[in-house]
């Protein structure tokens, strides 16, 4: 990602999120095989809180799920993510929205 | 929640589609159940957000009353951004500056919340923190939803899906296809704390009147939408790109708020305020081609989920609130007779169609089309706009009409004058 004025973290960093530690992940990868032979990767650039990073050693993808706004655009942009709503009452909480 | 939970009708998500619904039924003495998956109605909702006022008759009233609203709009601005200019437009109207007043800024967090308390006050039931995974279907026939509490299923004559852009639970029932990356905007923003005073000053107006800023043009090098609108103590500044040009761009949502910060056209509004909060969120934007079958055996679909979006004049929702109370209108129609079919629940279409809902979706079918097909309309344009404002307004000791000659040797060069004329035809016949 480019370097620009304020960083994603500090700007994450003031959303209200309630993890949901218990129940785990919200965003599956079906199948890393698929990420494996992915071209465009495009799950890497399309998520506004940068949710998916590759590791630098193994190549796979990560998924930091405590940091997703579930706005549902990695869903579309990619079929190999089993995407849900996080359980009830968990996840994003905005305060302006 | 028991297993024998048993309602007249269950909307599935408090935004303004589902609450609209909701005050209208409950208001008619109809047992109504909201189910939502944030903690509060509003938590998960984002918009820019400007709401226009009419659609609130027969919803609350008095409207703006003691609803959490920001500014009332008095000046609406249009902004064409080449990469360090800028061509604009702007309306400013006195009409505005009175009641009842034309539309507000608002916060959905605090909007939605409101919307909810006016819901329960009218007898509505609103269950937060719980997610509706999927219909329950008897012999073909919607009966209830399946929720992620344990024992949770609800029972119900009727459901309404107000549960928004992604709208898993239209899905579900098959009454949509995949959302194409064309179909939907991503969208970011940021709201950003400033002193009123100085907002009333860099905007030019005075306390509670609010001014709304549009920009679009070739800086985005893609189907793009930002806007910049002045709350109380701070601003909203966001910017939208549909997800197939994001794609294509390979460009990421919040590199493009960051550049967007720094245009000197948006740069000097914001300096000096402090981001309070982040937000992303997904605009559908295909407009009427792009609609799901709006009912079923037992449901109706309505606002966002439905893909009721005016993109072209920042249009949802209102779109979102008329489509809940005509399907609950529908609903006390046919509640008579009992009979809560397909064929039956058509009647909400019918509705959509003879108020703007479906008209202004109509009007605009093919410019969702037109924009990803003809790029260069949101490329080369903006740019020799600026080109010329800038020849024109230059003072360099070049006759005006020599300038002149130069525009059109842009424009020649770039575009053509036979396409200048075909592209002028074609945006009058899809949005005129
Ligand atoms: C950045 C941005 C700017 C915008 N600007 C404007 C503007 O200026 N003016 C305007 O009029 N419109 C604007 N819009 C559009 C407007 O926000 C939407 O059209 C409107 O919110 C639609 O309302 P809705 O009730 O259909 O959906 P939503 O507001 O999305 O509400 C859906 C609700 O359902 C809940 N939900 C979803 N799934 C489930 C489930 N399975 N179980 C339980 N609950 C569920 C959600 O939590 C949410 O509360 C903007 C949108 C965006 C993203
Ligand atoms: S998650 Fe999707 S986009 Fe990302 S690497 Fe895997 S297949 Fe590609
Ligand atoms: S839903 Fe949105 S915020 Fe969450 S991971 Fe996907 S793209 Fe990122």
């Amino acid at each position: 990602m480019e370097e620009y004025g304020m960083r994603l973290e500090d700007k994450l960093y003031l959303d209200g999120f309630k993890t949901d530690e218990t129940g785990g992940s919200h965003l599956v990868i079906k199948d890393t095989s698929v990420c494996e032979l992915c071209v465009l990767k495009q799950c890497l650039f399309v998520c506004a809180c940068s949710v998916y990073e590759q590791n630098e050693n193994s190549g796979r993808i990560e998924v930091n799920y405590a940091a997703c706004v579930e706005c549902g655009t990695c869903r579309i942009a990619c079929d190999n993510i089993d995407w849900r709503y996080p359980r009830g009452g968990f996840g994003i909480a905005y305060k302006f929205g | 929640m028991s297993s024998k939970l048993k309602y007249d009708v269950i909307v599935v998500g408090a935004g303004p589609a589902g609450l609209a619904a909701a005050i209208v039924l409950a208001k008619a003495g109809v047992r109504v159940v909201v189910i939502e998956r944030g903690r509060f109605p509003g938590s998960k909702n984002v918009m820019g957000g400007v709401f226009y006022s009419d659609c609130m008759k027969g919803i609350v009233d008095e409207f703006p009353g003691d609803a959490p609203v920001e500014r009332h709009v008095i000046d609406q601005r249009i902004c064409i951004l080449d990469q360090d200019s800028s061509v604009g437009f702007n309306h400013k109207n006195e009409i505005f500056n009175k009641k009842p007043y034309n539309c507000h800024t608002v916060f959905r967090a605090k909007f939605d919340r409101w919307l909810a308390g006016e819901a329960e006050k009218a007898g509505a039931l609103i269950i937060n923190s719980t997610v509706v995974k999927e219909a329950l279907v008897e012999n073909g026939n919607v009966i209830g939803v399946k929720t992620g509490r344990p024992h949770g299923d609800v029972f119900a004559n009727c459901v309404i899906a107000s549960d928004g852009v992604n709208s898993l639970f239209a899905k579900s029932l098959g009454l949509r296809k995949k959302i194409e990356p064309a179909a939907v905007a991503i969208a970011v923003k940021e709201v950003i704390g400033l002193d009123e005073q100085v907002i009333n000053d860099r905007f030019n107006v005075k306390s509670d009147e609010g001014v709304t800023i549009e920009m679009t043009g070739s800086f985005f090098n893609g189907e793009a939408m930002a806007f910049l609108y002045t709350n109380k103590k701070s601003v909203s500044l966001g910017v939208g790109m549909v997800l197939k040009d994001v794609l294509k761009n390979k460009i990421n949502p919040n590199d493009l708020i960051e550049r967007l910060k720094k245009h000197p056209s948006v740069a000097p509004f914001i300096e000096g305020g402090q981001t309070k909060e982040f937000l992303a969120h997904l605009i559908p934007e295909g407009g009427y081609r792009a609609m799901p079958k709006l009912v079923g055996n037992g449901v109706m679909i309505a606002g966002d989920a439905a893909m009721m979006v005016d993109a072209i004049h920042r249009e949802g929702s209102n779109l979102a609130i008329t489509s809940g109370k005509l399907a609950a209108e529908t609903y006390l129609e046919v509640a008579q007779q009992g009979d809560f079919s397909e064929k039956t629940l058509l009647l909400y279409v019918k509705k959509l169609q003879d108020s703007f809902v479906l008209k202004d979706l109509k009007k605009y079918k093919r410019v969702p089309a037109l924009l990803q097909t003809n790029k260069h309309l949101l490329l080369q344009y903006p740019k020799l706009l600026n080109q010329a404002a800038f020849e024109m307004l230059n003072v360099d000791g070049i006759p005006k009409k020599d300038k002149e000659k130069l525009i059109w040797k842009n424009v020649k060069q770039e575009i053509g004058i036979r396409n200048l004329v075909i592209d002028l035809f074609k945006l009058w016949r899809n949005m005129g």
